[in-house]
């Protein structure tokens, strides 16, 4: 060690500035790889990292932004029978033969949260109130579109005669396959928004969402829930089996 | 009209050839447009129009939740920077002054002149090409922007879905503004890395040695 400490080592200071400038340049590159990795990284919202954290925080400016935008009496646009695509597409989160075949005949439909009347409904009972039919188009998240002709009970309607709070924030459903989803209140009472009673297919075709869907044009398709057995009404978003995983809440058309 | 004379191609070395303005909001843009096109063509895998997919590789957000977590994060980015872009375009006069001048006539009396300049890149004065190619970007980018719309709000918008020719044909039309999009970058940024001092300069706002040199063989 004394031996190489002589005063004639080779001294760095004359190179001073231009390590300087090597220091510099390699941490912006590390910092710009930094940056591309975090571009790259694949991101599944489920992680905590900062990444997540900012992605969710967007989602839900998102939400805000998309009810701000969102006019409770503009109306999505309707087609004509002969405009109907036929079949119509099945899509859930199970292969088609796993859906549930829900009996009609014995089929309650339960009511909880804040409603007057949470005595559940028979098909029969729905059948009774006032029905309307609709030709909409049907938009999924992953892109694709089909139109469709879905009948049953304006929900507004609905909401007004079980004496649900209309001044609650969501509207939340049910359904006979585990899936669950939400609603914005405003979205709710949107004169399309229609609980189902009749479906598109052949008639005894139950895939579709039978005994009862709710169908909302001015919502992706996944915020349409099908083979619903319960809805109710709360103040406490209850998100939903897409939504937890990373798919916007709002998701409004 | 051009207005391109020997005086405005002499040399000074501390010249700022790239606005700080147009310096930063390059990069911001680099990073947003890059984000939305990576995470576009994931979602485009979730139901492709056509019968290819994009190499999951190349995209962005792991799975289609993940891909629109980022498209609709970014877009505020890449909208907000596009507008401040433009608006310090149009005001400063940095679109007249050095991407507007591409009339026919122009080009053809200056003909000699763009030859000669067509192969100096990265001088903070754009070549015909150069001021074909961006303002044909700037519209492809606008042209995303609203087909955009037209699909993330097809009720609300609805005046832009139907002059974009409805739904399924907006999604037509954004599919393609993305291609033009990634073959832009994939010129661009080719070109920018085969002339030397170019990406450098984006940095610096000033001529690289080498570009000075080559200029001072010209």
């Amino acid at each position: 060690m004394s031996i190489e400490k002589k005063p004639t080592a080779p001294s760095l200071e004359p190179f001073k500035k231009k390590l300087e400038v090597i220091q510099r340049r390699s941490f912006l590159k590390k910092s710009l790889s930094i940056g591309a990795l975090s571009l790259l990284s694949g991101c599944t919202l489920k992680d905590e990292d900062a990444v997540d954290k900012i992605l969710w925080a967007m989602s839900q400016w998102n939400d805000r932004v998309q009810s701000f935008l969102f006019s409770p009496d503009k109306l999505a646009k309707t087609y004509t029978e002969a405009e109907i695509t036929n079949p119509f597409p099945f899509n859930a989160y199970y292969e088609e033969i796993f859906a549930p075949i829900v009996d009609g005949e014995n089929y309650r439909l339960a009511l909880s949260g804040k409603i007057e009347d949470k005595k559940s409904r028979s098909l029969e009972d729905l059948r009774s109130l006032p029905q309307i039919s609709q030709i909409t188009r049907h938009v999924c998240v992953e892109g694709w579109s089909a139109v469709g002709k879905w009948g049953g009970v304006p929900f507004h309607l609905f909401l007004q005669y079980i004496g649900a709070d209309l001044t609650a924030k969501y509207v939340g459903f049910q359904c006979a396959d585990k899936y669950w989803t939400s609603i914005d209140m405003q979205t709710a009472l949107h004169p399309q928004t229609l609980l189902v009673l009749d479906f598109p297919g052949k008639s005894g075709e139950t895939k579709y969402g039978f005994p009862l869907k709710v169908r909302i044009p001015t919502k992706l398709g996944f915020k349409n829930p099908k083979f619903v057995t319960e809805i109710f009404v709360t103040n406490d978003n209850p998100g939903g089996y897409w939504e937890k995983q990373g798919y916007n809440w709002f998701s409004g058309s | 009209m051009l207005q391109k004379t020997p005086s405005n191609r002499t040399i000074n070395h501390r010249r700022i050839i790239h606005p700080l303005f147009v310096r930063i909001t390059h990069w911001i843009n680099a990073y947003a447009a890059i984000a939305m096109l990576m995470s576009g063509m994931r979602i485009y895998n979730a139901s492709p129009l056509y019968e290819f997919k994009f190499p999951p590789e190349l995209t962005l957000g792991g799975w289609l939740a993940g891909a629109l977590s980022w498209h609709f994060a970014v877009m505020w980015l890449l909208v907000i920077n596009g507008i401040a872009y433009l608006l310090y375009g149009i005001f400063s006069g940095h679109f007249i002054r050095k991407m507007l001048n591409i009339g026919a006539i122009s080009a053809y009396r200056n003909i000699k002149l763009e030859m000669k300049y067509l192969l100096l890149h990265g001088t903070g004065e754009y070549n015909v090409i150069q001021r074909l190619l961006y303002v044909l970007v700037i519209w492809d980018v606008v042209l995303l922007f609203f087909s955009g719309l037209a699909l993330w709000k097809p009720v609300q918008f609805q005046r832009i879905a139907d002059f974009m020719g409805g739904y399924e044909q907006a999604r037509y039309i954004h599919f393609y503004g993305m291609v033009i999009l990634g073959l832009f970058i994939l010129i661009h940024v080719s070109i920018a890395f085969a002339v030397k001092g170019t990406i450098k300069s984006m940095f610096t706002g000033r001529l690289t040695k080498s570009q000075i040199a080559k200029l001072e063989r010209n």
